[in-house]
């Protein structure tokens, strides 16, 4: 099956063109967050900014921009939400997913087709109850932990299918044998199966934390108070403005953008071999 | 037996506890708010109880037979397939071309990741930019070529486009490392075959290729097609609904009634968004029956 020239050369060029398009509106950004205020607004094209400058990143920090001097709060709120939504997912799930990998029960099958549905709700179903239960009943507007109860509940049902598909790979017999060595189930779970799931529960962790660390409605919903806000919306208040803080706008998406970007190369193999068998197949 | 039952539920009770305090007891209030008139001034505070009265299915009547939901409805529709369309097809080009055999084909597959790996939110923040009418790069491209670029946000027409492109942008990535996942997956003994009784490559594209990819591409389409219909973060960002509110997907819509204070409408809405999906899904399970595919 030998490819003709002509094909090899379309298939460069196709593949170089796309490429472009997926790049250039990164470098963009990036070029952009590097720009001063005159020439964000210019209507020249400079890919590479012809005076550059680190204004935009310094004012971030700088209490009189449209941050509010909030920038270390607004990171560490992100942050602090994101560990600990990820910390409360997957050691919640963990348990879960293991028993609807290896046990038979009754309601086996409406629990795992509940968490398979659970992926369809749109996160405005739950809005107005969770608004009500943990703003009004629970008190939690403007703490980290009215997100975090917000996140689990799309966390940890994606949580359970993903380890559920990684312990249903995992092979039995380490565990009957642990059982004849005279582990219970839960040391058996808690000696066996944890160690060895290592790389799986990692990336579902990470997913996890990528998913708070990006979450938008919700804490657009919860954060009323500029020092309680997260990265997302505090990306949202430059855009608001009267006047339209772009430099600063790009600065901030480059810094919440990286730990994401890290991640991906680290985990992307993993997303979809586990999304494909555990968010898809069920 | 019965122990490795009770071990069972051991192991599910702490996720059965929390998912039924903030999951079922809210998706179950929401349901019963879509059938009353709770809104901002009646609804409890830290301060008061709670005022509000059953309406029956008044909330559905409203909602249902409004203009407003039958536009938003067939713009949603129209939304979710246009993008899940090119998704679908620009993933399939790419990852056919990123199938074969050739030099610096690792550097194009991580490149072409690299939308996938932004925030959808910064995207649809840094594309406003881009869209800009004045000093947008998009409409100083479009110069260059002697086009006159529109206002890309706040034209009637091109509004609905700008977030379309956008999250074309963002979604291909995803579809492509799907497919090509799904390409990488089938034995190579079967194109041998194919070889052996004289396919040639188109032949072989045609008969092996495509009816192997069938079940991960009915499996992402379906994905594809609930987190399109369920996106928030583009529209918001983009268009933020403008101009005119035109632009306003149902699940925008359904937070904008929130956030307006008429709680009622804004849970009417979201179940009907959720009752649309489910019997999306079970239809589409059923013309593709993927259950043969499931385990």
């Amino acid at each position: 099956m030998k490819q003709p020239l002509w094909e090899k050369v379309a298939t460069h060029v196709i593949l170089i063109f796309a490429s472009l398009i997926a790049i250039f509106p990164i470098l963009w950004v990036i070029s952009t967050s590097f720009k001063n205020q005159f020439d964000v607004l210019s209507t020249e094209i400079h890919l590479i900014p012809e005076k550059p400058t680190l204004e935009n990143y310094e004012s971030l920090f700088n209490p009189g921009s449209a941050t509010g001097g909030f920038f270390w709060n607004w990171f560490g709120n992100s942050l602090l939400i994101a560990v600990l939504t990820t910390i409360l997912s997957v050691f919640l799930a963990s348990t879960a997913a293991y028993s609807l990998s290896r046990y038979r029960f009754w309601g086996k099958r409406p629990m795992t087709s509940f968490f398979l549905t659970s992926q369809m709700f749109p996160a405005v179903i739950l809005l107005v109850p969770l608004f009500q239960l943990l703003a009004i009943q629970f008190r939690l507007l403007n703490t980290p932990w009215a997100l975090v109860l917000a996140y689990a509940t799309t966390a940890i049902p994606f949580c359970v299918l993903m380890l559920k598909s990684y312990f249903d790979t995992l092979p039995i017999e380490l565990e009957e044998a642990a059982k004849i060595d005279g582990l219970g189930p839960f040391g058996a779970f808690w000696r066996i199966v944890v160690p060895l799931s290592t790389p799986g529960i990692a990336v579902t962790a990470f997913y996890a934390f990528i998913t708070a660390w990006n979450e938008f409605l919700y804490a657009l919903v919860f954060l009323t108070k500029p020092e309680a806000f997260t990265l997302p919306i505090g990306v949202r208040l430059f855009i608001n403005q009267f006047t339209q803080n772009w430099g600063g706008t790009m600065a901030l998406s480059v810094i919440v953008t990286i730990p994401v970007m890290l991640f991906f190369y680290v985990a992307q193999r993993y997303l979809i071999s586990g999304l494909s068998t555990g968010g898809v197949k069920g | 037996m019965r122990e490795r039952m009770w071990v069972a539920y051991a192991f599910l009770a702490p996720v059965a506890v929390v998912m039924a305090v903030i999951v079922i007891y809210p998706l179950i209030g929401s349901v019963v708010s879509s059938f009353t008139d709770l809104d901002r001034s009646n609804s409890a505070t830290v301060f008061r109880p709670g005022s509000e009265e059953f309406v029956g299915i008044d909330n559905y009547v409203t909602v249902l037979t409004s203009e407003e939901f039958r536009g938003r409805l067939t713009w949603t529709v129209v939304w979710t397939a246009a993008n899940v369309f090119f998704h679908f097809t620009f993933g399939l080009g790419l990852a056919l071309l990123l199938n074969q055999r050739f030099r610096g084909r690792t550097v194009y597959r991580l490149i072409l990741m690299l939308p996938w790996a932004v925030p959808a939110f910064i995207s649809a923040v840094s594309w406003r930019y881009i869209f800009n009418g004045e000093y947008g790069v998009l409409n100083l491209f479009l110069e260059g070529f002697g086009i006159d670029g529109p206002n890309w946000l706040s034209d009637p027409f091109w509004a609905y486009v700008a977030p379309i492109i956008v999250n074309v942008w963002l979604g291909v990535p995803f579809m492509m490392v799907a497919l090509l996942g799904g390409m990488q997956s089938i034995p190579a003994d079967l194109y041998e075959a194919a070889r052996v009784d004289g396919a040639n490559r188109r032949q072989a594209f045609w008969n092996v290729t495509i009816p192997q990819l069938k079940s991960v591409s009915v499996a992402v389409t379906m994905l594809g097609i609930i987190w399109t219909f369920n996106l928030f973060v583009v529209i918001f960002l983009t268009t933020g609904g403008g101009p005119g509110g035109r632009t306003d997907i149902l699940v925008t819509e359904s937070f904008n009634l929130f956030q307006a204070g008429q709680y009622a409408i804004a849970a009417t809405y979201s179940v009907i968004i959720l009752s649309l999906l489910l019997v999306f899904v079970t239809f589409y399970q059923r013309i593709f029956r993927t259950e043969d595919v499931a385990r």
